[in-house]
This record gives C-alpha cells, sequence and structure tokens, in this order.
C-alpha cells in the first residue's frame, strides 16, 4: 500500500513538475521540411543559437510534410518556418490560404545541383537527360512506338556508355529532391511527348526492379552506392561534398555539378533552395526575422560562408540582393500566397532558369 | 541393435542442428556487435591540439574579478582567432582559415569553461589541449582516407602538412571525449554530444511509467479481482492481446491524431511521446500483471477475507504486495521495448535537430533512438561514430534495465 502511494505521489509530482518553460508562448522557433535544407537549417540555427537566442529545433519531414504542416494555421502550436528544396506548388498555397496562413515570406536563399553520382571505382559517366530519361521511365520509345523500357544496360541506350547494368536508387515521392529530379530530368528529356502528344508517365519510374526507392537517408543510399560500383544514385551537392572519397558524380549535358556551374545553371540539374516564413508569428516568436537574415549573410552564402563550404551554392548576384532587401524589410516583394495558388508569381516571366517551376 | 543406433545417430544429429542454428544466431550477433563496436568506440575519443594559450586581458571583455554569469556571457571568439595565430606565426590570412579550421569551431567555448573554472587566470598561459575539428579528427583516426586527390578530401595539402608537423612536434594527442555525454546534439560533430537525447527519452519514459504502471495495474487487479470471468472479460483479452501485437506506429498515429489534434497537446515534446509510449506499453503490463495476480494462490485471499477483510483490503494487504514483482517485471521489458521504438516518436516529431537540453518534459526533445536514426542521416564523417556509439549506449540501457528485471523476478518473486 504504501509503496504504492509512493509511486502515485512519484507520478503526480513528475506531471506537475515537468512544465519548466514553455507553457504559454513559445519562445523558440520550430523549423520543419526538406532533408536536403536541413543540413543548411541546423547550421544556421545553431549559429543563431550562439548568437543569443534559443537554438531553432528542425523536424527534417521532407518538403512536402512541412508545407503540409507549415499550413496548417497560424498560432504557436504551428512551425514558424518551412525548408524547401523547391518552390512552393500552387497546391499547397491552396492549403495555406484555406488554413489562414495568408501573409507567407519566400525566401530563396541558395542554389543546390542534383548529382546524378556512382561510385569512385566506376568508370566516369556522361549523360544526357534523356539517356537518364530512357533509363529510368517506365515507358520509352524505341522506333517511334511506345514501348515498355526494353533496356538492361548502359551501353544499349549510348553504345559509347559502359556495359554497366541499369540500376538507380531514388528517393520517396514526399522529397523535394524528387520532384525536383523529375522536373529537371524526367520531364526534360522525356520522348514520349514527341510521340502521344502529351506529357503523361514522363515521370513515371519504371517498375521491373531496376529502380529502387530508398527512404529520406541519403547515407543509406551512398553506402548501397559503394557495395555495387554499377548502381546510381541521386541526392543534393552536399552529400557529395562530404562524400568525395567514396563517390564521382556524371557529367550531364557535359557540365560537371560545381559551385560555379550551378550557381550559373549552365549544370542542368541546379534547383534553387528555400525557406518560408509565416510573416504571423514575426514578432510573437523572437528570431525569425534575425534566421533569415543570417542564412542570406555574407557570412553565409559568401564565397567563404559557412553554408557555401558544406554545399551551398550561390545565386546571382540581383537574386542575392533581392533576397537581402526581402529579409531586411519584410516586403515579400511580389510574393503572394493567393496570387501563388493561382499559380502566379513575380518571378514567373523573369527568366531564370527556374522560373517555369515556381508556383506551379 | 541397428534400430538403437540409428536411433541414436538421429539424436546427435539433431543436437549438431540445434547447436549448429545456435551458432549462426549468435555469429550474426558478434558480427554486428563487433561492427558496431569497431566504429563506435571512436566516438568516446577526440583528437587534440596542443597549445600554449595566453589569455591575453585586452582580448578578453571579463576580468579575473568578473561574476561567473558575466563570463559565461561574454565572446571568446577573437581570443580563440588570437591563441591560433599566436600558435602558428607569419601565417597569411587565407593560410590562417584554414589552419583556423583544424581547430575546433567551438574553440570559444572551450576557452569559456577553462575560464569559469579556472579563477585568476586571466594575464597568464597556460597549455591546453585544444579539441580538433571532426574532420581533422577523422583523418587522425584514419577514417578518412589521406591519399585521395586533394579536391575529394576535405583537409587539403596545406591542413595535412600543418598536421604533419604538429605531430612531429608531438602536439596531436588523444583524449577521452567528455562532451559526448555532456553537450547536446550539434551540427559540428566533435561537440555533438548524446545528453539531450538521454533527458529526452528520460523525461519519456518517466512519463509512460507513471502513467502506464498504475493504469495497467489498476486494470489488471479489476479483471482479475472485482469481475466475473465471462463473456466481456474474454472479449476484454482478445482486445488487449490484440493490442499487445499493434505495430508501434499505429499508436504514433494515434498520439498525432488525438493528443497533439483533438486535445492539442504541443509537437514534439517528451509529454505527448511519452504518453504514447505509455499506450505502447500498457497491454504488456496488463498481461504481465494478470499472470502475476493469477499466481497468488486464492488460499491466501480466501484467508484475509475469513478474518473479516473487506475485498480492496485483500487486495491491497495482501495480493498486490505478492504479485507486485511480477508486475515490476513485466513492467521493466515493456519500458525497455518502449525506450528502443523509434516510429511513435517520429509521427509526434521527437525526431528534429534540438540543441538545448530539454528540462522538462513540455520541452522539445528527441529520444536515444531518433537521435541515432538523425545522425544516420547526417552527411559528415564524424556521426558515422557517433551514430554507433549511439547505438552502444542504447544497448547498455537496454541490458541494465532487462538485468533489473531478472533480478527483481529472481529475488522477490515468491515461489508457491
Amino acid at each position: 500500500m504504501r509503496k504504492l502511494s509512493a509511486l502515485a505521489l512519484a507520478a503526480l509530482a513528475s506531471f506537475i513538475l515537468a512544465p519548466s518553460s514553455e507553457v504559454e508562448a513559445r519562445d523558440q522557433i520550430n523549423i520543419v521540411g526538406s532533408s536536403t535544407v536541413y543540413p543548411y537549417g541546423t547550421v544556421n540555427a545553431q549559429r543563431l543559437g550562439e548568437s543569443g537566442y534559443k537554438t531553432p529545433t528542425y523536424n527534417p519531414i521532407g518538403t512536402g510534410g512541412g508545407m503540409k504542416a507549415f499550413c496548417a494555421g497560424v498560432g504557436v502550436d504551428y512551425p514558424d518556418i518551412t525548408g524547401a528544396s523547391r518552390p512552393m506548388k500552387a497546391k499547397e498555397a491552396k492549403l495555406c490560404q484555406e488554413n489562414g496562413v495568408t501573409n507567407v515570406i519566400e525566401v530563396m536563399w541558395a542554389n543546390d545541383g542534383i548529382t546524378f553520382s556512382h561510385s569512385n571505382e566506376a568508370v566516369e559517366f556522361e549523360l544526357t537527360r534523356e539517356e537518364i530519361f530512357t533509363a529510368m521511365a517506365a515507358k520509352v520509345v524505341v522506333d517511334g512506338e511506345v514501348v515498355e523500357n526494353p533496356y538492361t544496360s548502359w551501353n544499349q541506350i549510348n553504345s559509347s556508355l559502359p556495359d554497366y547494368k541499369i540500376e538507380v536508387l531514388v528517393a520517396p515521392p514526399t522529397s523535394g529532391t524528387r520532384d525536383a529530379f523529375d522536373g529537371k530530368v524526367m520531364e526534360a528529356g522525356c520522348t514520349l511527348e514527341a510521340v502521344t502528344g502529351s506529357d503523361d508517365g514522363c515521370t513515371d519510374y519504371r517498375e521491373d526492379g531496376r529502380i529502387i526507392e530508398m527512404g529520406e537517408n541519403d547515407t543509406l543510399i551512398v553506402q548501397k552506392l559503394v557495395e555495387d560500383v554499377e548502381r546510381f544514385g541521386y541526392f543534393g551537392y552536399s552529400y557529395l561534398k562530404d562524400n568525395g572519397d567514396k563517390l564521382q558524380p556524371s557529367k550531364v549535358e557535359g557540365v560537371m555539378p560545381s559551385g560555379a556551374t550551378i550557381a550559373s545553371y549552365e549544370y542542368p540539374m541546379a534547383r534553387p533552395l528555400f525557406i518560408y516564413l509565416k510573416a504571423d508569428h514575426i514578432g510573437v516568436i523572437p528570431g525569425i526575422q534575425e534566421f533569415a537574415q543570417m542564412m542570406v549573410s555574407d557570412n553565409a552564402i559568401g564565397d567563404n560562408g559557412y553554408l557555401t563550404k558544406i554545399g551551398a551554392a550561390p545565386m546571382v548576384p540581383e537574386l542575392v540582393d533581392r533576397v537581402r532587401n526581402i529579409t531586411d524589410s519584410l516586403d515579400p516583394m511580389g510574393f503572394d500566397i493567393a496570387d501563388c495558388a493561382n499559380k502566379v508569381h513575380p518571378l514567373k516571366d523573369a527568366g531564370y532558369a527556374f522560373s517555369s517551376g515556381l508556383c506551379k | 541393435m541397428t534400430d538403437l543406433s540409428k536411433r541414436l545417430a538421429s539424436e546427435k544429429r539433431f543436437k549438431y542442428f540445434a547447436m549448429f542454428a545456435m551458432c549462426l544466431s549468435l555469429f550474426f550477433v558478434v558480427i554486428l556487435m563487433l561492427k558496431i563496436f569497431t566504429t563506435g568506440s571512436g566516438a568516446f575519443i577526440r583528437t587534440t591540439i596542443e597549445a600554449s594559450v595566453y589569455f591575453d586581458p585586452s582580448a578578453i571583455e571579463v576580468t579575473n574579478e568578473s561574476s561567473v554569469k558575466a563570463i559565461n556571457k561574454a565572446s571568446y571568439v577573437n581570443l580563440a582567432d588570437q591563441i591560433v595565430k599566436d600558435n602558428h606565426p607569419n601565417l597569411s590570412d587565407e593560410k590562417f582559415i584554414l589552419v583556423r579550421e583544424m581547430y575546433t569551431r567551438k574553440f570559444d567555448f572551450q576557452l569559456r569553461d577553462y575560464i569559469a573554472s579556472n579563477p585568476n587566470i586571466i594575464g597568464k598561459t597556460v597549455t591546453m589541449e585544444i579539441t580538433a575539428s571532426s574532420d581533422l579528427d577523422q583523418i587522425v583516426k584514419g577514417n578518412y582516407p589521406r591519399d585521395v586527390p586533394e579536391a575529394q578530401r576535405k583537409i587539403n595539402d596545406y591542413q595535412l602538412s600543418v598536421l604533419d608537423s604538429l605531430d612531429a612536434d608531438g602536439k596531436i594527442s588523444s583524449t577521452f571525449n567528455l562532451w559526448f555525454f555532456t553537450n547536446g546534439d550539434s551540427r559540428d560533430p566533435e561537440t555533438a554530444g548524446i545528453l539531450g537525447a538521454l533527458m529526452g527519452s528520460f523525461y519519456a519514459l518517466l512519463i509512460c511509467f507513471s502513467f502506464a504502471f498504475p493504469v495497467g495495474l489498476l486494470a489488471s487487479i479489476y479483471l482479475e479481482e472485482f469481475v466475473r470471468p465471462g463473456k466481456l472479460t474474454d472479449f476484454i483479452e482478445v482486445n488487449i492481446n490484440n493490442l499487445a501485437a499493434v505495430p508501434s506506429i499505429v499508436y504514433g498515429l494515434l498520439g498525432l491524431g488525438m493528443l497533439i489534434g483533438v486535445f492539442g497537446m504541443p509537437y514534439q515534446v517528451p509529454l505527448v511521446g511519452g504518453l504514447v509510449l505509455g499506450f505502447m506499453t500498457l497491454p504488456t503490463i496488463i498481461i504481465a500483471s494478470r499472470a502475476s495476480l493469477r499466481g497468488v494462490p486464492p488460499s491466501i485471499r480466501e484467508g484475509a477475507l475469513a478474518v473479516g477483510a473487506t475485498k480492496t483490503q485483500t487486495v491491497f494487504h495482501h495480493v498486490i504486495p505478492l504479485s507486485l514483482p511480477g508486475s515490476l517485471t513485466g513492467t521493466i521489458i515493456g519500458m525497455a521495448q518502449a525506450l528502443g521504438e523509434t516510429a511513435p516518436l517520429l509521427m509526434v516529431g521527437m525526431v528534429a535537430f534540438v540543441m538545448d537540453i530539454p528540462g522538462g518534459a513540455l520541452d522539445p526533445a528527441t529520444g536515444l533512438p531518433s537521435q541515432i536514426y538523425l545522425w544516420s542521416e547526417s552527411a559528415e564523417r564524424g556521426f558515422l561514430e557517433k551514430t554507433s556509439a549511439g547505438i552502444m549506449l542504447l544497448l547498455g540501457f537496454l541490458i541494465i534495465m532487462n538485468t533489473i528485471a531478472v533480478i527483481i523476478r529472481r529475488k522477490l518473486e515468491v515461489k508457491w
């Protein structure tokens, strides 16, 4: 009896004593989103923490999952910032709008390149996007007709390529990297449209076991690539940078991914990276604006910046000026959730390589 | 005769098959352990660089008279840079950046802690072991090759030459990595520690125990002592056994939908994580408690009732004390299982970069298994050994909990 009441007391005490700090308002930024942005976002979060704020938390649930959580509502129960490895979609803007999340600031802060990589010990590949599409798509065009993908090795697609079996490790559908890869490579290299007249099936991967879907865990993909030199995988540039002793990227359309070729979009699989700020939370939860300002500062994305060093590729100066203007003034510069839901974006006609993907 | 020898031979064969099966499973366990221990042991050791440190009063914002609070608040970034320059004289700006990168980025924190724990140090010169950066550490430990082309390495040729000359002077050494046990997560592998995740798991298990143990015990007492066995108890029993087999991620979804969605509890806190783990452990506790209640002989109850005790008195004075070891064993085993669960934590957001060490069940936190998962995802080579070291720690805790369960069962359980 005595033992039991002591236990009950301990239980009660733990419930009462447990709440320490954040019972009412939150004083710690809550970030969700892309696992590609995670390494950068967390390094930036740590720097913000060192400058006197509470270190923000970052929950890597993928770009799609992040958007869903971010657009769920306004208030301390909802995330303040979401990281995205692709621009917000019109569908997601609509969700935001429906839930009253109408004041959103889009911060495009750097570029990243999706690398199509394989083991260092293998022969270097030089591919075109059409060849990658032909290797990976469920249906391809052979002699003017749409057929189930018949290719089993790379040299069947292009005789100058080595006789490596086709096997590609891909990210799950919730991944922003996969969305970006589908847009940049599968759709861009799609040959179906010329025959069928529509882009249906361009992003369908073959299902005969040659395309292997992995989780969000890029480290695991690296390990799998090392095990079998003929396998390929795709992921963000920072992973390649950290695993330079194990992996090599393929040249795409004759261009090697590097900070410079990604920044200039000469490398065809380059893409912008974003964070989205909930403007209604600025001033309520401390440090949101400072977080964004730090992320786009020269210290972070300059030549020797702490984000550049771990793989973020710089943006063209005019976009850097634009984004610094946005984070300093908190003026979204024409980005509006209602417009975005209708596929309208201020940079849509600006002629950048990524323009067509904005608010798609 | 032949029949007997045949039977004996078949017995022998069977024995060898069984032995082979056991050896095979042992073999896999040993391989797994070896792999984890060889990769993980590095995390307990850090590479340090010996440097002479002059606590230059003009480069420090505080004085010997300053309070600990002021010392902890001041910045030592400039002092750290100054010390690197003093130890590597005549560096160009470009080379200075390269050399500075060889030391931990948190050099200034190490200086701060030293000043805080050594009063009157300002103005003096001491020799300190400065933690090296993770990239250097990995090269020294041999986890990162140095014979690959420079472009594929994170430490360039110049930094390697500096490293070699430091090594020749005997200034590179290895010491125990205390930070691994005292720090929260960090994006710099050399300063990343497990304490934050450990506290997160501790609070979650505390909540789990405070919720699941009383509820589970009471439920099993009701089912065993107060309700007449019948269709209803059969129905409940089937459902409890069913719940015990439900995949843990389902409980995570329950937490996300009900606790966070309907009751509006906060995301990524041990309170919710603990409750979810509690739901998960509840069936295990009820099953174990019921079994141990059933093990108490009816004569004890009848004796108590015969001298005029009420049902409640009988249960609380006699039955529970006798069955408690069994219930506790079940609870501890259930909690050990809960400690290793990642899926439910994933659903309630306890998988996140959290640097601050949680001070209570309402602070954002990760758990041990989710921290291991996060580290395993990180690209930096230094996190590889942290991942394995985290697994070692988790295994250690599981062994401790299961041992306690065995001891309780052996020592306290009454045999009839």
